[in-house]
């Protein structure tokens, strides 16, 4: 059989960009799915086909199984890639694809399941002799055992959501006295997220570094590794900045952590792509983490250091072709640096700031990839994930693909909405992060630190002056007199304006 | 055309006027030499003094922002002939302040009640938009005046939430 003819593609925003290029690329038809927020995005508009799922909400859009499965039939699509995110993790749906006969591109119902469960991943794992923090595989029945359990590994410990993620079911316990409430807090926010209260308990390993090994495993017994992502910088354990390799990984560890993740996907029968998360601790001691059985968000890193299109191969596994190429015809050459970003305000605790795009000026250049989901005039939509675009960078080495992307950030504009792209320039200046000196604390570290602002000077606002009266005459119609703009300005009177001031008293 | 801008804080006297493709520019009784071309809708290329500089607009309904480089800087700019300018030169610093919703979303929570008296800085309502809530904050020390937004509503940006004097 060849590959898929038709691909629905059952996502938003970039990653179903991404995929949909994947399709033309491969000859094979795509077929988009949106909500009637994202009527005009990005990915309607590339796509070959598309077909309305209705309302924003994404319990009755890119959440719901049998919208999206009608869609796929309606469609004549033989296949499904649900890129990350929504409902890329979820058994119930690449179950529900394959009863409907048509092809999930991802791993089976059975090792998603198996993965799901952060205690069943460990039973199955330790079984395959998968390093680990020190904790227990199973969920936790009184407080009184959490003690005995906390005692044996030592505090401070993390107690965890099995059924977590993001954050969510996660408390830090320093002792005893604080274990009792800890243990009600996170079950019950674990209840409230996820449906399951089950919680578990792992030594804490203060600032770890976050790395994961991606794989690729073909339905014919091949698994492969494609190298690490040191993904460290995170804020509210949202990743923001990824790489590709990491700067502690050496070519020793590479492979012995390599090793690891192919036997973890091998225990869980797993196909396709997927990535194994490790903590590394100070002395460079790797612990599995979590297995994520989907394309990640900072896939392109990876792309980019061993030269391979992920999705591609991703399709073609899923249409049974093998693996066509062996371990050690991998071979990673360069660096490549992510930057994820978002719709929201880092002046201003992070706030999320949907609304029009006025003005979008791109980068170009050696060394650069954008793979994005918004375009000049598009209105960003308030009801979903804020990730607008993801800007990579590539050199030969490290220092190059740093000093490329902050060339390239300084060419990105996005106007009318707030990013975060100015937290890119901050982190990449930054001399420990040249020094690849990174933890899951970096970022909260660098935030707390004073911004040196010393770059704004009277020069830049004499030049915005001058730009101010220029803009107004050479294009009068928009605004020459702002004050008759400003808000606060806008009354007529000073009479209307003491009158409207008294009824609001 | 005599302007006065107001960035930063700081008030600016420009004098800007072009006649055969050739600008000439004042600021602040000072002569300066610039070539500027509108490269297309909201950014300028200016140069001075050899120096290449591009500027981009970023203009809403209420504001207007002008990005030299990476700093993003607010400007008022003002026709000191036009009385609408000389009254807004007053500046609404004093009495009531707006608060305003600054995007789309929904209220989730309401944390004070017409009447109370606030800190700068407080959190009066919860707002949610992009699966985030977020805590809109007092812009002054006061009193809680009025309070327009109600637990359930959906507001735009630009939205007047409560008035806080």
């Amino acid at each position: 059989m060849g590959l898929f003819k038709k691909i629905l593609v059952a996502n938003r925003g970039e990653i179903a960009v991404r995929v949909i290029r994947a399709c033309r690329e491969l000859g094979i038809t795509s077929v988009a799915v949106y909500s009637d927020v994202d009527r005009a995005s990005l990915h309607v508009r590339k796509a070959d086909e598309a077909y309305g799922l209705g309302p924003a909400a994404a319990a009755e859009s890119y959440l719901n199984i049998g919208k999206i499965l009608d869609a796929a039939k309606r469609s004549g699509a033989d296949a499904i890639h649900p890129g990350y995110g929504f409902l890329s993790e979820n058994a119930k749906f690449a179950q529900a694809c394959a009863q409907a006969g048509i092809k999930f591109i991802g791993p089976t119902a059975a090792a998603m399941e198996m993965m799901g469960s952060k205690t069943r991943a460990r039973q199955h794992m330790e079984k395959a002799g998968v390093p680990f923090v020190p904790g227990t595989s199973r969920g936790l029945e009184s407080p009184e055992e959490g003690e005995l359990v906390a005692e044996k590994i030592g505090y401070p410990i993390m107690l965890k959501a099995a059924a977590g993620g993001g954050g969510k079911g996660m408390r830090l316990v320093h002792s005893n006295a604080e274990l009792k409430a800890a243990l009600e807090g996170a079950r019950s926010e674990a209840q409230r997220a996820f449906g399951d209260a089950e919680v578990y308990i792992e030594k804490a390993i203060i600032n770890p570094r976050h790395i994961e090994m991606q794989i690729l495993a073909d339905e014919h017994g091949n698994t492969v590794y494609l190298g690490e992502r040191e993904c460290s910088i995170q804020r509210r354990h949202q990743k923001v900045l990824e790489e590709a390799p990491s700067p502690v990984v050496d070519a020793d560890m590479r492979r012995r952590m390599g090793e690891v993740a192919v036997r973890v996907a091998q225990a869980a029968g797993y196909t396709n792509a997927g990535t194994i998360e490790f903590l590394v601790d100070a002395d460079k001691n790797f612990y599995f983490l979590e297995m994520n059985t989907r394309l990640q968000v900072e896939h392109p890193v990876t792309e980019l250091t061993t030269g391979l299109d992920l999705v591609h191969l991703q399709i073609r596994i899923a249409a049974g072709e093998r693996l066509p190429f062996a371990q050690e015809d991998v071979l990673i050459r360069g660096h490549a640096i992510e930057c994820r970003i978002y719709a929201e305000d880092p002046d201003n605790n992070f706030f999320p700031s949907p609304g029009k795009i006025t003005l979008l000026l791109l980068p170009s250049g050696p060394g650069i990839r954008r793979d994005s989901g918004m375009y000049e005039g598009w209105t960003v939509p308030i009801d979903y994930d804020p990730l607008l675009a993801k800007l990579i960078g590539y050199g030969t080495n490290r220092e190059q693909a740093i000093a490329r992307l902050i060339r390239a950030l300084n060419e990105y504009f996005v106007g009318g909405i707030k990013t975060n792209m100015l937290l890119f320039r901050r982190i990449l200046h930054d001399p420990d992060f040249q020094a690849g000196k990174l933890d899951t604390g970096y970022l909260d570290r660098l935030l707390k630190k004073e911004e040196d602002r010393t770059a704004v000077d009277g020069k830049g606002a004499e030049l915005a002056a001058i730009a101010a009266g220029v803009f107004a005459i050479l294009d009068p119609a928009s605004g020459a007199d702002t004050s008759s703009r400003h808000p606060e300005a806008s009354v007529p009177s000073q009479w209307k304006r003491a009158g409207r001031e008294e009824s609001l008293r | 055309m005599i302007y006065d801008v107001l960035i930063d804080g700081m008030t600016y006297r420009l004098e800007l006027s072009r006649a055969d493709g050739k600008w000439a520019c004042r600021l602040n009784d000072k002569e300066i030499a610039i070539d500027a071309v509108m490269t297309r809708r909201d950014v300028l290329s200016i140069l001075i003094d050899g120096h290449a500089y591009e500027i981009k607009r970023e203009k809403s309904a209420m504001d207007l922002h002008l990005w030299v480089g990476p700093v993003r800087h607010e400007v008022v700019l003002r026709d000191p002939r036009s009385l609408v300018s000389r009254r807004a030169a007053a500046g609404p610093d004093h009495g009531p302040r707006k608060l305003i919703a600054p995007m789309p979303g929904k209220i989730v929570r309401v944390l004070v009640s017409e009447g109370d008296e606030v800190e700068a800085g407080q959190g009066l309502l919860v707002v949610e938009a992009m699966k985030m809530q977020n805590e809109i904050k007092s812009p002054k020390k006061g009193v809680v005046r009025k309070l327009v937004a109600a637990t359930g509503a959906n507001v735009n940006a630009g939205d007047v939430l409560a008035v806080v004097e």
